[in-house]
């Protein structure tokens, strides 16, 4: 079933960009400084880098090792590269995360695109000028809730959605040529980009305050953001919210690193690119991503006003409106900017999601491009679509939680098991070292075999059993005094039975927020169900495609 | 800014600048391998 044609990247740097394009999405700019100033400030990057080298680099060295030696294999794709690593059959359907994650994610992140398309084209046309704060917050309000139309485009969410949805499509239809060459464009552009904003925010100072924030300063922000609180280091929390940001930033745990890597041959180099693709999402976060948000939002609305707002939102409700604090000309080059460094660490990203379907389905089914890339694009359609119409009953954040959460950490804790127990560390540390231009520190074998499991197996376990107020110190004390371990409602355990809305409904007198409450319910479950769904579907898929190898295998020996 | 935030914020910030650039730049200065290698432009059929 192995694709006649094989595809290949065009050139080593070209590769690279493209898996820090992969990497570098929203959250290196948003989520990020957010964590970094609830987790001890300064303090939080200690704990940051010392995840990055325990369990980023070697995630990325395991993900490039088992791609590559997949590759060789003409596998493209997770279920059939895990399945060449190891006799027992039951591993492929692991590696159905590898396919499920990507299509699930990119339903709900092509939405978050297609917002920063969306801003570019207000940011162009001056739909924010002269607008207050509370105007652009409603603005977004009004523009997810996608009754309401502020450009006299109807349903414009559901529009920008779509149109983004067939950028992504038709770009993945030139199949590795045309993500090389977005990732080519988009990554110098977003680094551009990011550095004219960084500096903007290194040099406001206290330029930006008002009458009504006298004393707002952006140098208050970086403080705020870098000063080392190292009594936090003995917290387990910080430690667990340095870990799960180093996951989520390097796209590790998908199965894209996996399907790029796969087109790489046995004699090139995985170790040095690895690294090199790894650190360039490093400087985008670390550089870039803490010296424009905060920085530029204490500098015009205070540290305070930082303090309780610091999240998510502000990239889309509250820097149209300090932008606008620049003049016409250099808000509307701001907008463009910002917006535009979103959309390019976003496309990238998205393509990469792509990619997997694409590599399944030309290896097992002998799917050519443009029928991958349109089967991908209505399959995202499909489940995305609930992510638009019904974002604010919760179906976005459901899809957040399970493909974007949660399975990438199972998916990361069996691969590194299967890479490092199964397939065995002996092998594993060949196919890394083949063809390697860097030497590699031979701790890294101890490191990968049980550092890296045993902080993935306590990253999984701690979003399992998150206690109550996420306060580690407090429900051990609890345990051990006989008193049980409080669960929070963010834990696994306590979504799964929505435990956090049951207790809100309990408590609600409210008809209408009843209402509000028992409609969320549904829609919370409706996107389970589809979830589910679409990872059946992939399971089946993958089992029909095992039959027809094992029939082709029975013909080529008879 | 204080000294402390300013310290921790240069010094972070430079040593990931220049570990960046490094390995880059490595990747730049590699000699590619013979061919066939992964990359398809500087093959010979393409040109």
């Amino acid at each position: 079933m192995a694709a006649q044609q094989k595809e290949s990247w065009g050139t080593r740097v070209g590769l690279i960009l493209a898996m820090a394009g992969n990497a570098v999405g929203l959250g290196n700019f948003l989520r990020f400084p957010v964590q970094a100033v609830n987790n001890g400030g300064g303090a939080f990057i200690i704990p940051y880098l010392v995840c990055f080298l325990l369990m980023g680099i070697p995630l990325l060295w395991i993900e490039w090792s088992m791609g590559r030696f997949g590759g060789k294999h003409r596998n493209h794709s997770t279920p059939f590269i895990l399945d060449t690593m190891t006799k027992r059959a039951f591993w492929k359907y692991f590696g159905v995360f590898g396919i499920f994650t990507n299509i699930a994610v990119a339903a709900y992140y092509c939405y978050i695109e297609s917002w920063t398309m969306s801003y570019v084209w207000h940011s162009i046309a001056g739909t924010f000028n002269g607008l207050s704060q509370a105007q652009v917050a409603q603005f977004f309000t009004d523009y997810v809730d996608i009754g309401i139309t502020h450009s006299g485009i109807p349903y414009e969410a559901v529009v920008f959605y779509v149109l983004c949805l067939l950028l992504n499509t038709w770009i993945l239809s030139r199949g590795l040529a045309g993500v090389e060459r977005a990732a080519k464009i988009g990554m110098p552009l977003l680094i551009l980009f990011g550095v004219f904003l960084a500096l903007r925010g290194v040099t406001l100072g206290t330029s930006g305050a008002s009458a009504e924030v006298p004393d707002a300063s952006a140098w208050d922000g970086l403080n705020f953001l870098w000063t080392p609180q190292f009594s936090s280091l003995s917290d387990p929390k910080v430690w667990l919210a340095a870990a799960g940001q180093i996951f989520f930033t390097l796209s590790v745990g998908m199965g894209t690193i996996h399907c790029y890597a796969a087109y790489v041959k046995s004699k090139d180099d995985i170790a040095l690119n690895a690294v090199s693709a790894g650190f360039m999402n490093e400087f985008v976060e670390v550089v870039l991503g803490s010296l424009i948000v905060i920085p530029i939002a204490a500098g015009y609305l205070g540290l305070d006003w930082v303090k309780e707002n610091a999240g998510f939102g502000m990239a889309f409700q509250t820097m149209p409106f300090l932008f606008e604090k620049w003049g016409p000309f250099l808000s509307m080059a701001a907008g463009v900017m910002w917006f535009g460094l979103l959309f390019f660490a976003g496309i990238t990203s998205s393509l990469a999601m792509g990619t997997p379907w694409m590599g399944f389905m030309r290896d097992e089914f002998g799917w050519g491009r443009t029928k991958g890339a349109w089967s991908f694009g209505l399959i995202v359609l499909l489940l995305g679509l609930p992510t638009v119409l019904f974002f604010q009953e919760g179906v976005f954040g459901e899809y957040d939680y399970w493909a974007g959460t949660v399975s990438l950490v199972v998916f990361a804790l069996a691969e590194t098991v299967l890479f490092a127990w199964v397939f065995g560390m002996d092998r594993g540390w060949k196919e890394l070292m083949s063809g390697s231009d860097l030497k590699v520190p031979p701790f890294y074998r101890f490191i990968i075999k049980y550092i890296t499991p045993a902080m993935l197996l306590v990253v999984f376990l701690a979003s399992v059993f998150t206690p109550a107020g996420n306060e580690w110190s407090a429900a051990l004390s609890s345990l051990f005094s006989g008193n049980g371990w409080p669960l929070d409602n963010g834990s696994i355990i306590k979504t799964i039975a929505n435990s956090g809305l049951h207790e809100q409904l309990a408590a609600a007198t409210d008809a209408g927020e009843i209402q509000r409450l028992n409609d969320r319910l549904f829609y919370t479950n409706l996107a389970r169900v589809m979830l589910l769904l679409t990872f059946t579907g992939l399971a089946v898929l993958v089992y029909v495609a095992s039959l027809r190898r094992l029939r082709t295998a029975k013909y080529a020996r008879a | 800014m204080n000294s402390d935030a300013l310290f921790l914020m240069v010094a972070t910030q430079l040593t990931v600048i220049a570990i960046t650039g490094y390995f880059f730049v490595r990747v730049l200065m590699t000699p590619p391998k013979k061919e066939p290698d992964s990359y398809s432009e500087n093959d010979e059929a393409d040109r």
